[in-house]
């Protein structure tokens, strides 16, 4: 249903479960892909899987140089950039009694600073084609909060507050700015938990199980289509109901 | 740069980007009471200055450039 033949999309955070799986199913609707992320390995496996229209660009958005030459590069390989996808996030969970300033800092520039300064470059481009979309990449604890994620909660909910920002000023121009919250997902940051913490979450969830990195690259594919184009400001909750909201 | 090469060049800009007609841009043409431009036109019309230019237009200048008279102004000293 959703064609995104001759558009070109940035993701970041492509070498992990939820940005592969984004990256995926946006080459799969006919899109150029950028596959960003830390570790070229897995961007080489993914795009090698995927094929021509994939390209690697690695990148380590904590890096202030490589951050501000991303945009460009990516603009390059594909020849425009009509969708960004912010998916990049890292965790530096503690309890903010042993929180330093330095696992405030990196969540915050990674999983935050990184998402403006990528959206404010990309948005050149789609102000002058009149056409372009955000999709940032938020989490349930942006909305619930959660012990031991001060820092990850706070960049994520600053995603949403951002996100609304940026779509009030550019949804003139046929460019609209939406968040995903994902719930939990079976990926390899969900693995870290222990047994115990996997049964409490799940009797949390109504839907019984934890979503799968698909779940929330449908709802990114939705949002980065044509027929989302009256979509904007808006967060999409994919959480299998724990939260609801 | 002679002004009224700078006037051209301005003026292509503004016509290009706001779709205007070449006689309405006039000296003291106001690009948002006069060209239909909004708040974010504005914001792209100075960056399109920068980038032809190669100058750099502070915001606190940006607010100061109302009209094509203004722009034309604002240029010529900075080249």
């Amino acid at each position: 249903m959703f064609d995104l033949t001759g558009k070109s999309a940035l993701v970041t955070g492509a070498s992990g479960g939820i940005g592969g799986e984004i990256a995926r199913t946006l080459y799969g609707a006919g899109a150029n892909v950028g596959l960003s992320g830390t570790r070229e390995a897995p961007l080489q496996e993914l795009a090698d899987e995927l094929g021509e229209r994939a390209h690697v660009l690695p990148c380590d958005l904590g890096d202030a140089e490589a951050l501000a030459a991303l945009p460009k590069r990516a603009t390059e390989a594909m020849g425009g950039l009509d969708i960004l996808v912010n998916n990049a996030g890292i965790t530096r969970d503690t309890l903010m009694l042993r929180m330093s300033d330095a696992d405030w800092d990196a969540v915050l520039d990674v999983n935050l600073t990184a998402a403006m300064k990528l959206s404010r470059a990309a948005l050149r481009g789609m102000m002058k084609s009149r056409w372009g979309r955000i999709v940032n990449i938020s989490s349930i604890v942006g909305a619930t909060g959660n012990p031991g994620q001060a820092n990850y909660a706070a960049a994520k909910a600053g995603l949403v507050g951002f996100s609304k920002s940026l779509a009030a000023e550019v949804a003139s121009r046929g460019i609209t700015v939406n968040c995903v919250a994902p719930g939990f997902i079976a990926t390899a940051m969900t693995q870290k938990l222990d047994a115990g913490q996997s049964e409490a979450l799940l009797a949390a969830i109504p839907a019984g199980r934890m979503g799968e990195a698909d779940e929330i690259a449908a709802g990114v594919l939705y949002l980065a289509s044509r027929e989302a184009a009256y979509v904007t400001g808006s967060t999409l909750h994919i959480n299998g109901g724990m939260a609801m909201i | 740069m002679s002004e009224s090469d700078i006037e051209t060049r301005v003026r292509k800009i503004v016509v290009e980007h706001l779709g205007v007609e070449e006689e309405k841009v006039t000296e003291n043409a106001s690009f948002i009471d006069d060209l239909g431009a909004d708040s974010l036109d504005t914001v792209e019309l100075v960056m399109a200055f920068e980038e032809e230019f190669g100058i750099e237009i502070p915001d606190d200048a940006a607010e100061t450039i109302q009209t094509f008279g203004d722009a034309v102004k604002f240029i010529k000293d900075a080249v």
